[in-house]
């Protein structure tokens, strides 16, 4: 039997704050464990949280990118759960007055668009970091109290591919507000997903099952294709799928069994008597609408109109705001856009990826990338040659200019200078003469090749192209 | 309502994360089951359209700017802590259902 | 007798004269626990070698320079938490717990210049009216050492009823400054809820603790609350309300107050020593000017419901943080961490801590939060409107702190509800936020009896001119207990 998958995401975002949610401690990633807490943080007898105000503006600068409506008389709530890494035993969330609801993405997988629907995004703390190990459990209490927001989508994605696409739209929305990195690495961005199947047809959801451990986009994509074909299999040897969490294993690719969950998990949520509520009027409301930088979609549409950039260029391009930044950054030092966009998207991308690094880790900058650009578009380089500048640049920075003349790099696009190659090589290659007679084309291509070779791929290559005819059609 | 059995109160006590013995149990199913039994007399009250109260003050928005200060030393922070490795807080092993 | 019969103006008059010294007043304060305390178990911790340091140093700063508390010696309840002085609010759970934070109040203490004596006993958790419920000791009422002090501040009362120290602070959930203020015959203020800090005071209900004074008069009294009130950044329910200097109110004058007589506060179980102790203090009002009508707090009878269904809700919540993890007691022989959870709170904790924690975690659980704790909620909106009806048309509420005087040691422990019956006439207060106090205004068998006024929110100044007008006209805050004259 075939069957639909039915697919929900829970994203967790830690915002970039400089204190934490409910106490003034530092809000900072990477400190020695146990060294960013205050008595708050570590739910010390008789201490009481007090709001951070630039969270609520944060959740709702991502609500309204979201578009959500704003629950303009929202509270916090107690979430009760025993665990060594929540300290007061109960985490302050929100439960039933979240402050942004009823919002959606538009995501596109395969040419195809599709809005996502989301239905909450609400506010919290985050917990502690728990290090298990065979004879205790480590705790280090430097990200309790970390502001979050969860984000929750309605069970509107149907594929794995749709879910990753999902994610990016989320990630790449939230990093142009500038309220979180959504760093997957350092945990800033967080996945749970719920996935189940049902025949096709059918109204009712089939059982879910909740994934955990999905550690990067990859990850969330990979343990959803196990999953679906899982539970699959389950249905169709005649067998139950049961209520569960499943935790991905990033080495065999298959998710792993954690525990039945028996009944919905009693979490005695109740109003948090230590907060008082918060109502966001409307000048509130339109004092963060007025702080939301532009977002993806509407960059895309100026890299369109305004500087000639395909629509698929433009909307890869604006998916990071990290890229598209350094894209304007690129363009504004005076650098072809068009040109720049293909760098971006080419050889930048490509070693970013193969290296696991971000823009700003390289030595890349948008000056020395422009130089370069404006080189090649002036005929000085050739895109070749770019490439072993693109190399140095990137690795070692410094400025495309002074490379090129370093190491002699310039183009040859002297004809009286490539001429004389070519004839030369023409003289020594009169096989290659008679082949291309004969119809072989591909004669051409070899010529061409040892006159780069000649030329230590520094001449022209059009140029080239056109004297190599001209020449070998007088012999 | 009311009446509260042996079971539940061992389900309660498990939520609390109270160790419990059988005759605790007994007990508390008897003291909680009266104290439940005399809650019941709420029902005599209609509360349609009451709104609940968590806040006797008609407090909003009470929020502190987003400003960072110094963590507490980490021995101060271990000051009443029994057991740590590392700099990290020690706790048992937890034994995963 | 000791100095501590005198009250705050006339023990700044001595130090002004300097015919005694704030390093004499700290010495009399720790021989008065010295040579009673055994026998009323008022205090849990004593702040001795700092106190006499720091009398000393204070003895040297100019008289024109201090306030009107500076260098008088008080106690602190043991659920209000002292930089490196154990507070364990009467639990095991807290055993050896050395706080590394002071709270609000104690600053605020501070800044007056009061000497902290000690840490004074309680219920463990602030959960009970007798203070039977201590993990540590019992309390003595200093009356009749064989009857209870209340509870859950029996050691704040007591402290200052058997001159201990002249001031302390309690904390009131339910009842627990009044009910104890009223059986051991001193002046304990309930405060409008968000009048005084809650940082640092260990939570039992958070939205019904309220720290406040306990003193031997009233004007004591107000000078304390004067000290310790006012908005706290700390604490986001805290109210940004003036605080007016309630001793200016102190005027005596009551002439056209309106007082209104809940029939609900007189009425069934409420003993006759007491109703006509009310009735008589009404007398005396009235000679002064005042007048009073009978009215009705038709909700009252539910409050006891509501309030253990919402205080043990919110309690429930709040002590989950013991779990012997990050300080206090952490039970041994634990082989995993279900087992040092359950151990640890399961040896913690005493009885009635767990039965409330028990009755707290079950109104709270799907499938009963509604029935129960929002039932509880919806029924406070409606006891909270009781009381916003009656102050439109009059200035204070008079009835009885209790239906009794202290009963004694051992009588009702045995049994939760009779126990419980006995905030019957404190608990509304709390549910509806409003300030009150308890003061002396009567005798029965040689126990004292409490006058309860209540006042609108934020209206302390009020009730505490009623209150003196009366301490004025009665000479019933001038009579000691016997301990008095152990030397």
């Amino acid at each position: 039997m075939n069957f639909e998958t039915v697919i929900g995401l829970e994203v967790h975002v830690e915002l970039k704050t400089n204190s934490k949610i409910f106490s003034g401690s530092p809000n900072h990633f990477g400190a020695e464990p146990n060294t960013n807490t205050t008595v708050i943080d570590l739910g010390y007898p008789g201490v009481l949280p007090v709001v951070n105000k630039n969270v609520v503006d944060y959740a709702i600068r991502a609500s309204l990118a979201l578009n959500m409506e704003i629950e303009q008389h929202t509270k916090f709530d107690r979430k009760n759960y025993f665990y060594p890494d929540n300290p007061k035993a109960y985490q302050i969330s929100q439960f039933d007055k979240p402050i942004g609801k009823n919002g959606w993405v538009e995501i596109e997988v395969n040419g195809e668009k599709k809005r996502i629907g989301i239905t909450r995004l609400h506010m919290e703390e985050d917990a502690g970091k728990l290090t298990h190990g065979k004879n205790s459990s480590l705790v280090d209490f430097n990200r309790q109290g970390t502001p979050l927001v969860e984000i929750v989508s309605e069970p509107d994605i149907r594929t794995p591919e749709e879910a990753y696409a999902y994610l990016e739209q989320i990630k790449s929305i939230i990093q142009y507000t500038g309220v979180s990195d959504c760093k997957m690495e350092e945990g800033s961005l967080r996945c749970d997903a719920n996935i189940s199947i049902r025949p096709y047809g059918r109204d009712e959801f089939g059982t879910k099952t909740e994934l955990k451990n999905l550690n990067s986009f990859n990850f969330v994509r990979r343990g959803l294709e196990y999953e679906e074909k899982r539970q699959a299999a389950v249905l169709n040897a005649g067998g139950v799928i049961e209520q569960e969490t499943r935790r991905f294993d990033e080495k065999t690719g298959k998710t792993i069994l954690m525990r039945v969950k028996e009944g919905a998990d009693d979490y005695r949520y109740f109003p948090e008597p230590d907060l008082v509520d918060i109502v966001i009027d409307d000048a509130w409301l339109q004092r963060v609408q007025d702080e939301i930088p532009e977002l993806p979609a509407a960059r895309k549409i100026r890299y369109v109109e305004e500087l000639g950039l395909s629509t698929y260029d433009a909307g890869v391009l604006t998916l990071s705001k990290e890229i598209a930044d350094f894209f304007e950054a690129t363009v504004a030092q005076g650098a072809d856009a068009k040109l720049t966009s293909n760098w971006l998207m080419g050889e930048v991308s490509a070693y970013l990826n193969a290296e696991q690094k971000e823009l700003s880790d390289v030595a890349l900058t948008p000056e020395n990338l422009a130089g370069m650009v404006k080189l090649i578009s002036a005929g000085t380089i050739s895109s070749k040659i770019a490439k072993k500048v693109f190399k140095e640049l990137i690795e070692n920075g410094g400025s495309a200019e002074q490379i090129v003349k370093d190491q002699g790099l310039v183009q040859i696009s002297d004809e009286g200078a490539l001429l004389k190659i070519v004839s030369e090589t023409l003289d020594n290659n009169q096989q290659s003469i008679d082949d291309f007679k004969n119809g072989k084309d591909r004669a051409i291509g070899f010529l061409v090749g040892q006159i780069m070779k000649a030329t230590k791929g520094q001449a022209n290559p059009p140029m080239v192209n056109k004297i190599l005819l001209e020449e070998i059609n007088k012999r | 309502m009311a009446n509260i059995s042996k079971e539940e109160v061992k389900h309660v006590a498990n939520l609390a994360r109270l160790a419990i013995t059988e005759a605790e149990a007994e007990k508390f199913a008897q003291q909680l089951g009266a104290i439940t039994k005399f809650a019941e007399q709420l029902n005599e009250l209609d509360t349609t359209n009451v709104e609940p109260t968590t806040h006797v003050l008609p407090l909003v928005n009470v929020l502190r700017e987003d400003v960072a200060v110094k963590g507490l030393d980490r021995e101060v922070m271990m000051l009443n802590v029994k057991e740590q490795e590392n700099g990290l807080v020690k706790v048992p092993p937890i034994i995963t259902e | 007798m000791t100095l501590f019969t005198k009250s705050a103006q006339e023990l700044q008059e001595l130090l002004k004269t300097k015919e005694i010294s704030i390093a004499d007043l700290t010495e009399e304060a720790y021989k008065r626990v010295a040579a009673i305390d055994g026998e009323v178990g008022a205090f849990l911790a004593l702040n001795e070698e700092k106190a006499t340091a720091q009398a000393k140093e204070m003895d040297a700063v100019p008289f024109e320079e201090r306030g009107p508390l500076y260098g008088l010696p008080i106690g602190v309840k043991d659920n209000i938490v002292t930089e490196g002085l154990e507070t364990t609010c009467a639990s095991k759970i807290l055993e050896g717990f050395n706080p590394i934070y002071d709270a609000t109040v104690v600053h605020k203490l501070r800044e007056a210049g009061m000497v902290t004596i000690g840490k004074l006993n309680m219920d463990e958790f602030a959960m009970g009216s007798s203070n039977e419920n201590s993990a540590y000791k019992t309390v003595h009422n200093p009356w009749n050492l064989n009857n209870v002090p209340g509870g859950s501040s029996g050691g704040s009362a007591a402290a200052v009823a058997a001159g201990e120290v002249p001031f302390s602070l309690g904390s009131d959930t339910g009842g627990s400054i009044r009910q104890p203020a009223a059986f051991c015959g001193v002046v304990g203020m309930k405060p409008t809820y968000g009048r005084v800090s809650r940082f640092g005071l260990v939570a039992f209900a958070s939205s019904l603790d309220q720290i406040g004074p306990i003193t031997r008069n009233v004007r004591d009294n107000a000078l304390l609350l004067e000290a310790i009130s006012g908005v706290d950044a700390n604490d986001s329910t805290s109210a940004n309300v003036e605080v007016p200097s309630f001793v200016e109110s102190l005027t005596g004058d009551v002439k056209g107050l309106r007082i209104a007589v809940p029939k609900e506060y007189l009425g069934e179980g409420v003993g006759e020593a007491a109703r006509k102790s009310v009735l008589d203090a009404l007398k005396v009002l009235e000679s002064l000017g005042a007048t009073w009508e009978e009215v009705s707090l038709p909700h009252s009878k539910y409050a006891l419901a509501a309030y253990y269904i919402l205080s043990s809700s919110e309690a429930s919540s709040n002590l989950s943080r013991f779990d012997g993890i990050r300080y206090g007691f952490r039970a041994e022989n634990v082989t995993n961490l279900e087992e040092l959870y359950k151990e640890t709170r399961a040896q913690g904790f005493g009885d009635e801590v767990k039965r409330r924690i028990m009755l707290g975690t079950y109104s709270l659980s799907s499938g009963t939060y509604d029935a129960y704790y929002k039932k509880a909620q919806q029924t406070r909106t409606l006891i909270k409107a009781d009381f916003d009806k009656v102050f439109e048309d009059f200035d204070v509420i008079l009835g009885p702190t209790t239906p009794t005087p202290a009963f004694k040691i051992g009588e009702n422990i045995k049994d939760p509800m009779t126990m419980y019956a006995n905030d019957i006439l404190t608990i509304p207060i709390n549910l509806a936020g409003v300030p009150a106090i308890s003061i002396p205004c009567g005798f029965e068998d040689g126990l004292p009896l409490g006058l309860q006024i209540i006042g609108n929110y934020f209206d302390e100044a009020t009730i505490y001119r009623v209150a003196d007008a009366f301490e004025k006209a009665s000479e019933f805050h001038k009579e000691t207990p016997q301990i008095w004259e152990v030397k």
